[in-house]
């Protein structure tokens, strides 16, 4: 084994219902911007929850998102959204990390780590029933290329050049989490110097949303009031509200980003992953799953809780979620509680499942970068007592050197990142 | 011009995303029009739904330029 790399951020990149612009998407969550909003281009009149968190399609200004920017109309139509919502995220990390790919070896050193929790979910439902109404002639031949996971990393190593290791993830909610703290782990170990790493998920169809109600983990009760949905830790929340977009990171090896004078996001110094080992669907009631993830991710970076100054929350709006992260994060504490800041930004983008670690750990970077702790919006009551900041509906001013970000999914699989600023 | 190489131009110019100037009798879907062959595959599928006929695996093999879809097609549908 190599001694560990430092490996560091050096480029951003979000689609999302805040908005397909890592600023402005930021500023609208500074703002307290909601994205969500009734369902409007299918029939949702028998569903039990009719809202989600929207990407602003438009023409590609002020942070509207057009497809057409980033992908070939002709190749659009050939995959389902996530892999162009991937394209759009990685296209703008790459581009404004400027990391060269241009010879072989800068190539070949560079790779594509890239996850989703559920894929093509919405094309895979259409060729269903094409099949079952059509017949088997009628699958189109990019139905498979089309709807796998690991074509969102593809399209990207193909369109840059990627030509280093060439991954995907899925782990359910956690999966942009693990994307990006194993392609840290790549770079750390000398697999490759620069990782295009991150989520995507367009999963804001019928079926996903049937069934995810089924699972009962949908918000049912605001379909009249969309943006108060999504209220983590308030005594009224039901359930979360299903978002979509991607996001998408460079990481890069310290000295490689240092010598070519790289602007660093910060440093990824702790990286946890754990198992609950208990449903697969509900947490574990007495959050060890998460402890035991925060704790591992801590170790590695050489910090305690008490070191770090934000907390960005996996906090989903769910009954049973919400308190148990807490519960662990406060033991975690100890008397530190009381100086610890913790939010939700789900509030206002809700769930991007397979993307929500990877936006969330930009937040997380750019809450270190700019000091400032984004809000949890709609939590005007809070469900239990805690000595830790909520950052209750607007975002607070804070010095912020290092940030953890958590992430846990169906199954009950775990993922927390810890990051550091560098000067 | 036949009104099935109208209809055929129309296809190729959708799927393809070229120019209808330069589809041209001789052009190759591959070589000339930008074409894979998964690209192919669902041309064919699109002259099937457009025409309403069957095209087999053996013929569809055959079909490699703009004209031979032409053609194919005026033979099948007539």
């Amino acid at each position: 084994m190599t001694t560990l790399r430092r490996v560091v951020v050096t480029g951003l990149g979000i689609v999302s219902p805040m908005g397909a612009d890592v600023e402005i998407a930021w500023r609208n969550i500074l703002d307290g911007k909601s994205g969500a909003k009734r369902v409007d281009e299918f029939d949702v009149d028998d569903l039990a929850c009719q809202i989600a968190c929207r990407i602003p399609v438009g023409d590609g200004s002020n942070g509207t998102f057009n497809a057409d920017d980033w992908m070939e109309p002709k190749e659009q139509r050939k995959v389902d959204p996530f892999i162009v919502y991937s394209m759009a995220a990685a296209t703008q990390a790459i581009q404004s990390s400027g990391v060269p790919l241009d010879t072989d070896a800068q190539k070949e050193r560079s790779g594509v780590l890239i996850g989703s929790g559920i894929g093509g979910i919405g094309g895979i439902y259409d060729a269903s029933v094409t099949l079952h109404e059509k017949g088997p002639r009628r699958i189109s031949p990019f139905f498979i290329p089309g709807r796998l996971i690991n074509l969102a990393g593809g399209h990207v190593s193909i369109r840059f050049g990627l030509k280093g290791p060439n991954h995907a993830v899925v782990t359910a909610c956690s999966t942009g989490a693990h994307a990006i703290g194993d392609a840290a782990r790549l770079i750390a170990l000398d697999d490759a110097d620069v990782m295009v790493a991150g989520g995507t998920e367009s999963p804001v169809n019928r079926l996903s949303l049937a069934g995810f109600a089924a699972c009962r983990a949908l918000s049912t009760g605001f379909n009249d009031r969309p943006t108060e949905a999504s209220r983590p830790y308030d005594k009224g929340r039901d359930g979360f509200v299903m978002g979509e977009g991607a996001g998408v990171v460079v990481l890069e090896e310290y000295e490689h980003a240092k010598a070519r004078g790289a602007t660093i996001y910060g440093e990824v110094i702790g990286y946890g992953l754990s198992g609950d080992a208990h449903h697969i669907t509900a947490p574990a009631e007495d959050g060890n799953g998460g402890y035991r993830c925060m704790q591992a991710a801590l170790k590695r970076a050489g910090v305690s809780m008490a070191d770090v100054d934000y907390i960005n929350a996996h906090g989903t709006s769910t009954p049973l979620g919400d308190e148990i992260e807490l519960g662990a994060v406060e033991r975690l504490l100890g008397d530190a509680a009381a100086n610890a800041t913790m939010s939700s930004t789900k509030s206002a983008t809700g769930h991007l499942l397979g993307a929500a670690g990877a936006i969330e750990a930009i937040f997380s970077l750019l809450a270190m970068r700019d000091n400032i702790a984004p809000p949890t919006l709609n939590l005007v009551d809070p469900s239990i007592e805690t000595p830790i900041d909520l950052v209750p509906l607007k975002a607070r001013e804070k010095e912020i050197n290092i940030a953890l970000s958590n992430s846990f999914g169906f199954g009950g699989t775990n993922a927390s990142l810890v990051f550091r600023s560098v000067d | 011009m036949s009104d099935i190489a109208d209809r055929v131009r129309k296809i190729v110019v959708e799927h393809l995303n070229v120019e209808a100037d330069k589809v041209t009798e001789k052009a190759s879907f591959i070589d000339d029009l930008g074409a894979d062959s998964l690209d192919q595959v669902e041309l064919v599928m699109a002259f099937e739904e457009e025409f309403n006929v069957e095209i087999p695996d053996d013929a569809a093999e055959s079909i490699q330029t703009f004209g031979d879809a032409v053609s194919f097609l005026e033979k099948a549908v007539n």
